[in-house]
């Protein structure tokens, strides 16, 4: 919008007396403090002529500079020497005005400036869901810190998003989206859930509460190597893209690669099937470094990891067919939880253990942090029951988020209020 | 053995609506008829000695065309012992009336005889669930063929839906029959893996649908 403004304003100016024939608008997205002064010097090159359509905020946010025809080599030479990456924006600012292309500003595919432009109604690359954890951070800094917790198996960093209003090491919620990479209406409904919280703060409602006492953890992209696979290769594709000695086929089922039943039944050994458990527990990247987070943090009371698609609130186990010790209390609340659920658009949901209500499996997430002690661990598997399946049309993500939203606070709210 | 009450809400249900709405979209879907499961509100299994495990089940389905309307089913699941290798054998009733998709059916008839090169698409849905309107008739036509597939290969411990028709092609022919080969990627729920299977499709809007592995 802002730069609809701008460009207006040109418009207006250029009919008058300037023009603007070879001005460049770069964009440069410091990622360092280094990187952050370099640029903030070329705003007192005052002979340069700069106007800067986004001035420097500060780190992993777009700063915008249209560049006059003579200096486009200094700007350049400057951020060049500097190591400081740029990209080009609008190449010939004249030829833009020119052309009246003003709507090609309007372009959804344009980098969002903030996380009020972003689309929450489509579904998004890696990079995108990347920048958009940047741009939530620095609009929230005493509220929301990105942590990155390990790296995948292709060296893709594995980042959690922390909502914490203080405290030390407070009883944590941790949601995770994602996992299984083909999921999409989860990534997506995770950036929902991630602008969700910062509002419901911002407007002290709904989990403004839980924050006050509770810190939330929130993990978009589990398997980005996975997620980026299934944009650039196979929309289908579910696992990891790790290749172990030995193994004929790439990926290992990040959902059975967790040290609870381990490779019993519900698992595969060959290396080619979907559920292939992997050589030994937490072989993945993925897994290994939620399972050190969660370790060291200590104190997570619920946990949450989120799949598509069939509807259905899930409990531990799915190892065993032995009901899990708190399974009368889990029913309970994932009856609660789901009657949320349904209350907004009349979703139904189902709602039992793994191994009752879907099928047996081994090495899952939740039974493992169920082991832990975490108590209140939960699988969801949302929209649709397979009319469109993984290909879940992008219209319904939101209604998807808001929906599930309701049913996550039921048990966030209940973990808060039942933990010593 | 007498039949055995089964929660609607677990898979073991589930999987075997699964075969009678696949069923019932072969005998009576169509480019303008997508049958959909809303419901499953009754299940019930009985153990057959030396046949096999017949299911009882009450389904609610409806037209994705003509939403309002509730359509109720009864449908008989018979997974026969050693099931591997032939199809369940299903029997269904619908109760009430379907709406008639007579001329929905002949302008699609029209449309593809009209067409001077042979149709051709793919990824339907794409990968942001989007189907273009104009090919939603093929899209319907798709859920007949994996209707069918998924009913003839089904056992027990299985659970298909159609993931996405990966390609579907249309062959021109000297009879009155449009053909349609499509490759079809079907997604079974419980090992997870998406299998593609090529069938072909022959429909005329009075004989209806014929399919062929």
């Amino acid at each position: 919008m802002k730069l609809l403004v701008l460009l207006a304003a040109l418009v207006a100016v250029a009919t008058c007396t300037e023009t603007f024939v070879g001005h460049q608008v770069l964009r440069v997205i410091p990622r360092s403090h280094e990187e952050l002064h370099k640029v903030q010097e070329l705003q007192h090159l005052e002979h340069l002529q700069l106007d800067f359509w986004l001035a420097p905020r500060g780190l992993g946010v777009p700063v915008d500079i249209r560049v006059p025809f003579p200096s486009l080599q200094a700007v350049k030479a400057h951020l060049e020497a500097a190591g400081v990456s740029y990209s080009i924006m609008i190449e010939d600012v004249q030829a833009l005005l020119d052309e009246e292309q003003l709507e090609m500003l309007r372009s959804s595919r344009q980098l969002p400036l903030d996380t009020d432009t972003f689309n929450y109604e489509t579904y998004h690359t890696i990079d995108e869901i990347y920048a958009f954890l940047d741009l939530l951070v620095a609009e929230n800094p005493n509220l929301v810190s990105k942590l990155e917790i390990g790296r995948s198996t292709e060296d893709r960093p594995l980042y959690v998003l922390k909502f914490s209003t203080g405290g030390s090491n407070r009883p944590a919620v941790w949601i995770d989206t994602g996992i299984h990479s083909r999921e999409w209406v989860t990534q997506a409904s995770g950036v929902w859930f991630a602008k969700k919280i910062v509002q419901d703060h911002a407007n002290n409602e709904g989990v403004a509460s839980i924050l006050k006492t509770m810190d939330i953890f929130l993990e978009i992209v589990t398997n980005p190597d996975g997620f980026a696979f299934t944009h650039s290769t196979n929309r289908l594709w579910r696992k990891t893209r790790s290749r172990h000695a030995g193994s004929i086929c790439v990926g290992v089922d990040p959902n059975r690669n967790w040290d609870a039943g381990f490779g019993d039944a519900g698992a595969s050994g060959n290396s080619c099937s979907e559920t292939y458990h992997g050589p030994y527990p937490n072989s993945e990247p993925e897994v290994k470094s939620i399972v050190d987070f969660v370790k060291s943090h200590g104190n997570i009371k619920a946990f949450i990891s989120i799949h598509s698609y069939s509807q259905l609130l899930l409990y531990p186990y799915g190892y065993t067919s032995t009901p899990a010790p708190d399974h009368q209390e889990l029913d309970e609340l994932a009856a609660k939880a789901v009657a949320a659920l349904s209350s907004l658009y009349g979703t139904k949901f189902e709602y039992g253990s793994i191994i009752t209500t879907i099928y047996r499996a081994s090495g899952s997430t939740v039974d493992w942090t169920y082991n832990q002690g975490i108590k209140y661990s939960f699988t969801f598997e949302l929209r649709d029951t397979g009319r469109y399946g993984f290909l879940l049309p992008a219209k319904q993500i939101v209604p998807t988020a808001q929906e599930t939203w309701l049913a996550l606070k039921v048990i966030m709210e209940h973990a808060r209020d039942n933990s010593d | 053995s007498p039949a055995m009450e089964l929660p609607p809400s677990h898979f073991p249900a589930a999987r075997a609506a699964a075969v009678a709405v696949g069923y019932l979209r072969y005998l009576r879907g169509g480019p303008g008829r997508g049958l959909e499961l809303r419901e499953l509100r009754r299940a019930r299994r009985q153990d057959i000695d030396d046949v096999g495990h017949k299911y009882y089940l009450e389904l609610e389905l409806e037209d994705v065309l003509d939403k309002d309307r509730r359509v109720s089913c009864t449908a008989e699941v018979l997974y026969h012992l050693g099931s591997t290798s032939c199809a369940p054998e299903v029997q269904v009733t619908v109760q009430g009336e379907l709406r008639s998709t007579e001329e929905a059916d002949q302008e699609f008839y029209n449309r593809i005889r009209s067409l001077e090169k042979e149709l051709v698409a793919e990824n339907i849905p794409d990968s942001h669930g989007n189907v273009p309107p104009e090919l939603e008739p093929l899209h319907l036509l798709a859920w007949v063929a994996s209707g069918y597939v998924i009913w003839q290969n089904s056992t027990e411990n299985t659970k298909f839906h159609l993931a996405q028709v990966k390609h579907v092609k249309q062959v021109k022919r000297n009879d009155e029959d449009l053909q349609f080969d499509y490759v079809l990627l079907l997604h079974e729920m419980v090992s997870q893996e998406v299998l593609p299977w090529q069938v072909t499709v022959l429909w005329h809007p009075q004989h209806g649908a014929r399919v062929s592995q």
